[in-house]
C-alpha cells in the first residue's frame, strides 16, 4: 500500500495536522518535552522509554534462550544465567508491561476519547513519568553494579538473607516506579469521573475507557501493597528485623501472600488495558457495534474485583492449608468466566460485520487465539491436583507468556499500529506491518508452545542446566525466540521510517468511530477547538459510517 | 538422539489420576480453541469487507447468548474444581500405613534420612507398592521436592514441616528436582529416585552403612541435651510430659487448642515461647541454632516413639522391621 511519497499531494490530505499547529510542533526544544504537561507528549516520553526497556528485557531473554540451547550450562555461568532471567522478568513486568498500554495509549487517548483537553492532573501526570524514569535509573544502577539474581519474585528468605546481589537497589527501583503506576491510576479515575464530555454517559464510554477504569482501580489498591512488601524485604536485609526469617520468628510464606496479593492482580493490570484495545480494534475493523457492550464493560470490573482474591493459587504446594487452597482454586476458576465472556463477545462482533484484515486487526485476531490458549492453560494451573505437578515448571512459563506476550503485547502492538496515524500524523507501510504481524505470531508460538510440553515432562523453571531428554523442545523454543526477536525489530524499522517518510495520515484513516478520529492527526495541544458533545453510544456505526477516508473536520462532535 | 519423550512416565498411584484430569483439560482446551479459531476465522473471512460502502447489520447483543456462554463455562469450571480438589485430596491425605522418610533441603543438595537411620544425599531409595510419607524442611531457603514421574511436589520451607506422600508403582530410576529457585546451583540440586522391590529395599536399608534408627539417635540427643530434667513425666515436672503426646490435642495457656504434630514439636523446641502449654511457665530455653534440621527431625522422631513406649510394645510406630539399634550411635551432627 505504501509507495514513494509524492511531494505534490502532501497538502491534499484533509484532517492532517502536520503542517498546521499540533502538539508536536507547538513548542520546541528538549525542555518543552521534559517539562511538558501535555498528556500526549507525556505519552511519547513513555513510548520512547518503555521501548528502550522492552529491548533491554528482550536482550536478557535472548541470553536465557541461547543458554538453554544446550543441556549443559555452558554459555554463561550459573550466577550470570540467574541474573539474566531475573532481570528479564523485572524489566518486562515492572518497567514494560505494567506501564505499556496505560501509560502510552491510555495517556494519549483517554482524555481525547472522553472529549477532554487533558487529564485531570497534568502535572501529576508528568510527575508519574519522572517516578518511572527515576525507578528505571535506580534499577539500571543495580544492573551496572552486577545486577540481581533473586528471580523477579524476590522470594524470602533467599532475597532477604542469602542473595549477595543488589537486591535493595533493584527493590528500590521497583518501589519508586510503583508511584508512577499509582498516580497514573489516580489520574485516570478522576479524569473519567469528572471530565467526560456533555452527553458522554458511563454506558456510552468506549470500552477502552472502561478497561482503563478497571485497571486503575487495581493500580491504586494493589500497588501500595507490593511497595510495602518490597520495602519490607529491603528493611529485613538491612536490619534483620525477622519479618520473614524463621530463625527470628518470621514467616517466609508471609512474603508470598503479600507479594502475590499485588502481583496476581498485576497480571490484570497488564491484560485488562489490552482487552480495552481489543474492543476498539474489533469494532473499527468490522465497522460495527460491539456485541454485548455491557457484558464486556462489566466483565472488566468483575475480573478486577475477583482478581484480588485469587493470589493463593501461587501457593498450592507451599504448605498452605488445603481449605484455603480450595477457596483460591474456586475463585481462580471463576475468573475464567468473565474472560470467556469477552472472547465470545468479540468473536460474535464479527458476525455480519464488514471485516477488514489490516495489520491492527491481524494482531487482534492473533490476540483472540493466543489469549484463548493462555486462558485455557490457566485452568490447568487453577486445578489444585494438577498444579502440584505443574507448579514451577515450564508449563507455567508458557502459560503466562501466552497471556503477557500473546495477550498484552499483541494488543499493545495492535494498538500502536491502529493509533500510529493519530499519534504521528503518518501512515506506516501496511505490507511490512502484515509481514511483521505474521512473523511475531509464528515466532511466538514456536517459542512458547514447546514449553507446555517440556513443562508437563517436568522441566523446572529457572534451570541453568537440564537433563538431555529436554533438549529438542528447548532448541525449538530457542529457534522460535530468534524468529520472534527479528520480528520485533521489523516494526521498529518501518515505524521509525514512517516518521520521516510515511504518507501523511488523514484524520480518520480507518473510517473508525470515536472522538479521537474526529480531530486532526496529530491533534492540537488541547485536542478540541470546541467542547464536543456526544449524542450517541460508542461504536454507533449502524447509521452509516464514513465512507470517505477524509472524515470529519477537526472539532466536530461525533456524527449523529 | 531425535527420540525424545513428549509425556512423562507414570510411576506412582497418583500419576494416572493427575493425567486423567490433564487429558480432560486438554480435551476441553482443544475443543474451545478450535471452536473459537474456527468461529473467528470463518466469520472474519465470510464477512470480509468487499466494498468501502457496505454497512454492517447492527446487532447489539443477545441475552440468551450471553447466558449461554456464561453458564456453560461456569458448569465446566465447577466440574473441574470438584475433580481437581478430589485429586488434590488424594495427593495430600497420607495413608496410615505409610513408611516415613525425612528430607532436608540445603543449598544445593537433598539430605534424606530413613527411619532406620540410613542416610543418603541426592538419592532416594523407596520400595515399590508401599506408601511413603516424606517430611520436608529446609536449612536455608525455600526448596521444592519434585518427582515428575510421581506427579508430586512440595515446598521445603525453613522453619516448618511440610509433608507429602506417594506410592511408587514401577521399578526404575526417576528424576528428583528442586523446583523452587534457590540460588547459584538451583539446577544442580537434582537427584535420582530409585524404586526397588520391597525385599531389595530392606536389604539396602540394612546395608553396611545403616546406623542407629532415627528415634534412637533422637533419644541420645534427648539425654545429651538434658531434656529429661524438665520433661520427666511426673506431676512436679517443670515441663509437660511428652510420653503419649504425639497426635494429641494440647491446651495452651492462651486458651487455644493445637494438635501435637511434627510442626508443633519442632516449633516448641526451636521457639518454646510461641505456644505455652496451659499450667506451665515460659521457662524453656530456645534451641535455635544449636540443633541442625536433621537433629530436630531425630528428636521429633524420638518424641513420636515415646507414645509407643507408654501405650504399647516398643517399635509399634515403625512398620518396617526395626533395625536393632546398635549401641554405637553415629555422630548426630548433620553437617
Amino acid at each position: 500500500m505504501q509507495t514513494e511519497v509524492v511531494k505534490g499531494n502532501e497538502e491534499a490530505v484533509p484532517g492532517n495536522g502536520l503542517d498546521r499547529e499540533n502538539y508536536i510542533n507547538a513548542k520546541h526544544g528538549i525542555w518543552s518535552w521534559l517539562l511538558t504537561t501535555d498528556h500526549k507528549r507525556i505519552a511519547i516520553l513513555y513510548l520512547v522509554s518503555i521501548t528502550l526497556m522492552f529491548f533491554m528485557g528482550g536482550a536478557f531473554a535472548a541470553g536465557v534462550r541461547l543458554e538453554l540451547m544446550t543441556p549443559k550450562g555452558d554459555l554463561v555461568d550459573s550466577d550470570a544465567y540467574n541474573k539474566l532471567f531475573t532481570m528479564h522478568g523485572i524489566v518486562m513486568v515492572f518497567f514494560f508491561l505494567i506501564p505499556s498500554i496505560p501509560a502510552v495509549l491510555g495517556n494519549f487517548l483517554l482524555p481525547i476519547m472522553i472529549g477532554a483537553k487533558d487529564l485531570a492532573f497534568p502535572k501529576i501526570n508528568l510527575l508519574s513519568w519522572y517516578f518511572y524514569i527515576v525507578g528505571v535509573a535506580v534499577f539500571l544502577v543495580a544492573c551496572l553494579f552486577g545486577g540481581v539474581e533473586t528471580g523477579w519474585t524476590f522470594y524470602t528468605p533467599y532475597s532477604t538473607a542469602f542473595s549477595h546481589t543488589n537486591v535493595i537497589l533493584a527493590a528500590l527501583g521497583i518501589f519508586i516506579a510503583g508511584f508512577s503506576s499509582i498516580l497514573t491510576g489516580l489520574n485516570f479515575i478522576v479524569t473519567i469521573h469528572k471530565m467526560r464530555a456533555p452527553g458522554l454517559t458511563w454506558f456510552r464510554l468506549p470500552l477502552f475507557v472502561w478497561a482503563h477504569y478497571a485497571t486503575s482501580l487495581i493500580q491504586i489498591l494493589g500497588t501500595p501493597v507490593v511497595a510495602v512488601t518490597i520495602l519490607m524485604v529491603a528493611v529485613e536485609r538491612l536490619l534483620k528485623l525477622g519479618l520473614f526469617d524463621p530463625a527470628l520468628g518470621g514467616d517466609p510464606i508471609l512474603f508470598q501472600h503479600l507479594f502475590w496479593f499485588y502481583s496476581h492482580p498485576a497480571v490484570y493490570i497488564m491484560i485488562l488495558p489490552g482487552m480495552g484495545v481489543m474492543s476498539e480494534l474489533i469494532t473499527a475493523f468490522t465497522r460495527k457495534r460491539v456485541f454485548g457492550y455491557e457484558f464486556i464493560a462489566i466483565s472488566s470490573l468483575a475480573i478486577a474485583v475477583v482478581g484480588f482474591l485469587v493470589w493463593g493459587h501461587h501457593m498450592f504446594v507451599s504448605g498452605q492449608s488445603t481449605y484455603a487452597g480450595m477457596v483460591f482454586s474456586a475463585l481462580s476458576f471463576l475468573v475464567a468466566i468473565p474472560s470467556a465472556v469477552k472472547v465470545f463477545n468479540w468473536s460474535a462482533t464479527l458476525y455480519k460485520g464488514s471485516v477488514s484484515w489490516e495489520s491492527p486487526m491481524m494482531y487482534a485476531i492473533g490476540f483472540i487465539g493466543l489469549f484463548t490458549i493462555g486462558g485455557l492453560t490457566g485452568l490447568f494451573l487453577a486445578a489444585m491436583g494438577l498444579d502440584i505437578h505443574m507448579h514451577d515448571t515450564y508449563f507455567v512459563v508458557a502459560h503466562f507468556h501466552y497471556i503477557m506476550v500473546g495477550g498484552a503485547i499483541f494488543a499493545y502492538l495492535g494498538g500502536i499500529h491502529f493509533w500510529w496515524p493519530k499519534i504521528t500524523g503518518r501512515l506506516y507501510p501496511e505490507y511490512w506491518a502484515r509481514v511483521a504481524a505474521v512473523l511475531v505470531f509464528a515466532g511466538f508460538n514456536l517459542t512458547f508452545f514447546p514449553q507446555f510440553v517440556v513443562g508437563y515432562l517436568g522441566m523446572p523453571r529457572r534451570y541453568h542446566a537440564y537433563p538431555e531428554e529436554f533438549q529438542v523442545l528447548n532448541v525449538l523454543s530457542t529457534a522460535g525466540a530468534s524468529l520472534l526477536g527479528i520480528a520485533y525489530l521489523i516494526p521498529m524499522v518501518y515505524l521509525t521510517w514512517s516518521l520521516f517518510a510515511g504518507k501523511k495520515a488523514p484524520a480518520n484513516p480507518w473510517g473508525a468511530k470515536g472522538l479521537e478520529w474526529t480531530i486532526q492527526s496529530p491533534p492540537t495541544t488541547f485536542n478540541f477547538d470546541h467542547q464536543p458533545v456526544v449524542t450517541e453510544e460508542a461504536y454507533a456505526y449502524a447509521e452509516g459510517h464514513d465512507t470517505s477516508h477524509d472524515a470529519a473536520p477537526p472539532a466536530a462532535p461525533v456524527r449523529a | 538422539m531425535w527420540s525424545f519423550p513428549l509425556f512423562p512416565e507414570q510411576a506412582s498411584t497418583l500419576a494416572s489420576k493427575v493425567d486423567a484430569l490433564y487429558f480432560f483439560l486438554i480435551a476441553i482446551s482443544v475443543f474451545f480453541s478450535i471452536l473459537i479459531a474456527a468461529l473467528v476465522l470463518t466469520l472474519a473471512i465470510k464477512y470480509r469487507r468487499r466494498s468501502e460502502d457496505e454497512k454492517p447489520v447492527p446487532i447489539h447483543g443477545s441475552l440468551l447468548l450471553e447466558l449461554t456462554w456464561t453458564l456453560i463455562p461456569a458448569g465446566i469450571v465447577l466440574v473441574l474444581f470438584v475433580w481437581s480438589a478430589e485429586v488434590y485430596f488424594s495427593a495430600v491425605r497420607v495413608p496410615k500405613n505409610a513408611i516415613e522418610i525425612t528430607a532436608v533441603g540445603k543449598r544445593w543438595m537433598w539430605k534424606v534420612q530413613h527411619m532406620t537411620g540410613k542416610r543418603e544425599i541426592n538419592e532416594l531409595h523407596v520400595p515399590v507398592g508401599v506408601p511413603v510419607k516424606v517430611t520436608l524442611t529446609s536449612e536455608d531457603v525455600i526448596h521444592s521436592f519434585f518427582i515428575p514421574a510421581f506427579r508430586v511436589k512440595k515446598d521445603a520451607v525453613p522453619g516448618r514441616y511440610n509433608t507429602m506422600w506417594f506410592e511408587a508403582t514401577k521399578i526404575g530410576k526417576y528424576h528428583l528436582f528442586c523446583a523452587e529457585y534457590c540460588g547459584t546451583k538451583h539446577s544442580g540440586m537434582i537427584g535420582t529416585v530409585y524404586v526397588m522391590e520391597p525385599d531389595a529395599y530392606q536389604a539396602w536399608l540394612g546395608g553396611e552403612q545403616a546406623g542407629a534408627s532415627l528415634a534412637s539417635v533422637g533419644e541420645k540427643l534427648f539425654t545429651d541435651l538434658a531434656c529429661i530434667t524438665c520433661h520427666r513425666g511426673d506431676s512436679g515436672a517443670r515441663g509437660p510430659d511428652l510420653a503419649g503426646l504425639f497426635g494429641k490435642p494440647v491446651k495452651l495457656a492462651n486458651g487455644e487448642t493445637v494438635t501435637a504434630d511434627e510442626s508443633y514439636l519442632r516449633e516448641s523446641i526451636v521457639t518454646p515461647s510461641a505456644k505455652i502449654v496451659e499450667g506451665y511457665q515460659p521457662i524453656m530455653p530456645t534451641f535455635q541454632g544449636l540443633l541442625s534440621e536433621e537433629q530436630l527431625l531425630q528428636l521429633v522422631a524420638y518424641i513420636q516413639t515415646m507414645k509407643a513406649e507408654v501405650k504399647d510394645e516398643a517399635g509399634a510406630a515403625a512398620p518396617a522391621p526395626a533395625v536393632g539399634a546398635p549401641a554405637a550411635a553415629p555422630s548426630p551432627g548433620a553437617r
